[in-house]
């Protein structure tokens, strides 16, 4: 079974939600958009206070190329455009809107029927999802569409369904209800970027889910189902690349594009499909909604600038010992101030962890057992990168390829003596990407 | 015996050539330093601080003497020595003495626990650069005090201490030196360098949150809402708003105190005044304004929000904020 060469940890899968139908959520009375929901520049609100908007309707244009509009996922009327906390922890611009109904835009084809084929050309297809909207579902959020204009010829496209996170099933369930959609949209990626070959990465946690895709994929030359063996981080981008076709992409500023291979997420394939088939914006993802307490967990298929209370709320409500509301999964996901931050387009989860989950170990002296060397993905040396972040010794935490660290937080999961290895090295490698902007700009 | 003696004279004479090479090398390719470089820094504090802008003070004693061959030493003070090691530098370089004014560090926030409710929990890394990049902080006001202690652990002089009770850093004025060092550590930039004033007076604002009113409000009781009550009851202009947050000009605050009893808020502070005696008015200076809390504040609580400020439930366990399980 492959999986990637160094490295990486074995977490707890717990995937409570696993094989549960994905339910629709129902309509917030008020939907929230923040403004910057992707990497890149923040969108530019086109809509004013007391504009009419219906389903689809775009919202905010994307503020520059590595950049993407926002569309309505509400139909109603804008109440105001102000701020408001969203994931970050802080306070950012967006959009309110107040809902009033479900009117969509006519141009979206709201039957089931699956489209098929399409006449439009590779550069089109990337147009359209360009104003679609589209950004990468897995979490990061970046552009879709810059993606797909890589700088060198590609000959490979892998389609990232792989959800090593624990807990999150938001794409397992979608592989499971729309597998012909998925790998439609799959085949509009191949031919945007013109290549002749895919592979859909599953991890074997999922036979189900490898069993239909395997038997789906017969019908569709060119793409492989490739299913790899669990282990975390293996939904990094360079992980899997490593993973399915054994190439390793160099450090920084190489692209994966570099050697040959493109990765979307598998949710990414099917926003495709349905912004170039049924002409439909993102507006909407499935985001799972779990946690150990959780009465219900479930996977929601839910609009856009919904507050999160309410799918924990229709989850069966928040658990008496909720120690941490995390957006996203236990190890890349990141706590919440508030349970009223909206649902955004990288929202693949919402985990209630318990007190006793989410309490942190007391911090002990390193004992130099080098686990985290183990378990780093990257090769690194997370031990001395924290010690460097944590002592401001930036030249030599550069030197030492802080900025190569992929955030996964193998290092701190594995440490024995609960060191907060990860929390140092993402200050450092905030620092050090300032220094080397700062140093790029004087060039 | 005879071995003895020849080695002996030999390396002494080996010796004693060498030396002179040495000597007339040292002659040679002597380099000249300014003796001034020396004085100089033989009164600087010798704090290595930095807070001149130079490295330690070496390098600031360098600059001065550099500088005077221009003949000024402007844009060039010690913070730590003041006035009185500046005048002793100019006048061992033979220049006037320069108006260096004294600075303090000023903490540019009250929110202590009972102004500003805790409205989540922070468990990550005790660093307030760490926390800063993780979230808004452990209460709904976003641009405060974070109270993790980097200005006290920045501060080479000891005048900086937290406060247990308030949980926010207290300036002892007598150990402040204006280094800065202080200003630099502090990721939010609450803390400010200040003219120290006549006996110490001097107003300021203390707040940096730069919300509108009611989400300022909400945050903290005691937080500026750019009401701009202080601007219209100044008589000098000192006082300008920008981003719904005031700010006195300490060059043109007169100290008349009428923006202190203007503001709403209490975010306005008069400092080291004597107390004030029941409608007697204050000596020597009376008078800049800002304003000074009339009216009370509104119970944080009840404050209006015009909008749905996301605020995590209090009963419901307040997430933290950390990212890594």
């Amino acid at each position: 079974m492959k999986t990637f060469r160094i490295g990486g940890v074995h977490p707890e899968e717990n995937k409570l939600s696993a094989g549960k139908k994905i339910e629709v959520m129902e309509l917030p009375r008020q939907a929230v958009f923040p403004l910057s929901q992707h990497i890149g520049a923040p969108a530019v609100p086109c809509v004013a206070k007391g504009d009419v908007v219906k389903v689809g309707t775009k919202i905010a244009d994307a503020g520059g190329f590595v950049s993407a509009p926002i569309h309505s996922s509400v139909s109603g009327k804008v109440l105001k455009i102000d701020t408001a906390i969203d994931a970050s922890g802080y306070r950012k611009p967006v959009i309110v809107i107040d809902v009033d109904g479900d009117k969509w835009e006519p141009s979206i084809d709201r039957s089931e029927d699956i489209v098929r084929e399409t006449s439009l050309e590779p550069k089109e297809i990337v147009a359209r999802i360009q104003e679609c909207g589209i950004v990468g579902m897995g979490g990061a959020c970046f552009p879709c569409h810059v993606k797909l204009s890589p700088r060198t010829p590609v000959d490979v496209v892998i389609i990232n369904a792989v959800e090593c996170e624990p807990y999150l099933t938001a794409d397992h369930s979608l592989m499971l209800e729309k597998p012909e959609q998925i790998l439609i949209g799959v085949q509009l990626i191949m031919k945007a970027v013109n290549v002749q070959k895919a592979f859909i990465a599953i991890e074997n946690n999922k036979p189900d889910a490898i069993a239909l895709m395997k038997e789906k994929t017969a019908a569709f030359p060119g793409i492989e189902v490739c299913p790899l063996k669990v282990k975390y981080p293996q939904g990094g981008e360079k992980q899997l690349i490593d993973a399915v076709v054994n190439r390793q992409v160099p450090n920084p500023p190489a692209l994966p594009a570099d050697v040959g291979a493109i990765v979307q997420n598998v949710g990414t394939a099917y926003a495709i499909y349905e912004a170039v088939m049924k002409n439909k914006p993102l507006f909407e993802r499935v985001v799972t909604v779990t946690g150990k307490s959780v009465a219900n967990p479930m996977n929601l298929l839910t609009r856009m600038g919904t507050p999160m209370s309410q799918l924990i709320e229709r989850a069966g409500g928040m658990p008496e010992d909720t120690g941490k509301i995390i957006g996203g999964g236990p190890m890349m996901g990141k706590a919440l101030l508030t349970a009223e931050v909206p649902v955004c387009k990288g929202s693949s989860g919402i985990l209630l962890m318990t007190e006793k989950e989410a309490g942190r170990g007391e911090e002990m002296p390193c004992i130099r057992c080098s686990k985290c060397v183990s378990a780093c993905p990257m090769g690194l040396e997370p031990y001395l990168l924290a010690k460097q972040s944590e002592r401001s010794m930036w030249d030599e935490a550069e030197v030492n390829e802080i900025m190569t660290c992929i955030e996964c937080g193998s290092c701190q999961f594995t440490c024995p003596s609960n060191r907060p290895l990860l929390d140092w090295i993402r200050q450092g490698k905030g620092t050090v990407g300032g220094i080397i902007r700062a140093r790029a700009a004087k060039k | 015996m005879n071995v003895i003696l020849v080695a002996v004279i030999a390396l002494g004479l080996l010796g004693l050539i060498l030396a002179a090479v040495l000597y007339l090398i040292a002659k040679k390719f002597a380099v000249e330093e300014d003796p001034r470089i020396a004085q100089v820094a033989e009164v600087l504090p010798q704090a290595n601080c930095g807070g001149c802008g130079y490295p330690g003070c070496q390098g600031f004693a360098e600059a001065c003497v550099k500088a005077s061959a221009e003949g000024s030493l402007d844009g060039r003070a010690c913070p730590v020595g003041g006035k009185a090691v500046m005048d002793k530098v100019s006048e061992i370089l033979g220049l006037a003495s320069t108006d260096a004014e004294q600075k303090v560090a000023v903490v540019r926030c009250q929110g202590s626990c009972a102004h500003r409710p805790r409205t989540a929990e922070y468990v990550g890394v005790k660093n307030c650069h760490v926390a800063n990049a993780t979230s808004g902080g452990e209460t709904g006001c976003f641009f405060g005090c974070l109270g993790l202690g980097e200005c006290v652990a920045a501060c080479s002089f000891g005048a900086l201490h937290m406060n247990p009770e308030t949980g926010l850093p207290e300036v002892d004025e007598s150990k402040c030196t204006a280094c800065g060092q202080c200003v630099k550590a502090c990721p939010r930039k609450i803390i400010e360098l200040r003219p120290m004033g006549k006996k110490g007076r001097r107003m300021s604002v203390l707040c940096v949150n730069k919300e509108k009113g009611a989400v300022a409000r909400k945050a903290c009781d005691i937080a500026c809402i750019g009401c701009g009550k202080c601007q219209k009851v100044c008589e000098f202009e000192a006082i300008t708003l920008e981003n719904n947050l005031a700010y006195i000009d300490p060059a043109k605050c007169r100290l008349c105190r009428k923006c202190e009893d203007a503001c709403p808020q209490h975010s306005i502070v008069a400092m080291n005044f004597p107390p004030r005696k029941p409608k007697a008015e204050e000596p020597a200076k009376p008078a800049e304004p800002e304003v000074k809390k009339a009216p009370e504040a509104a119970a944080p609580v009840e404050a209006p929000a015009p909008e749905p400020v996301p605020v995590a439930p209090v009963k419901e366990a307040a997430p933290k904020q950390e990212a890594q399980s």
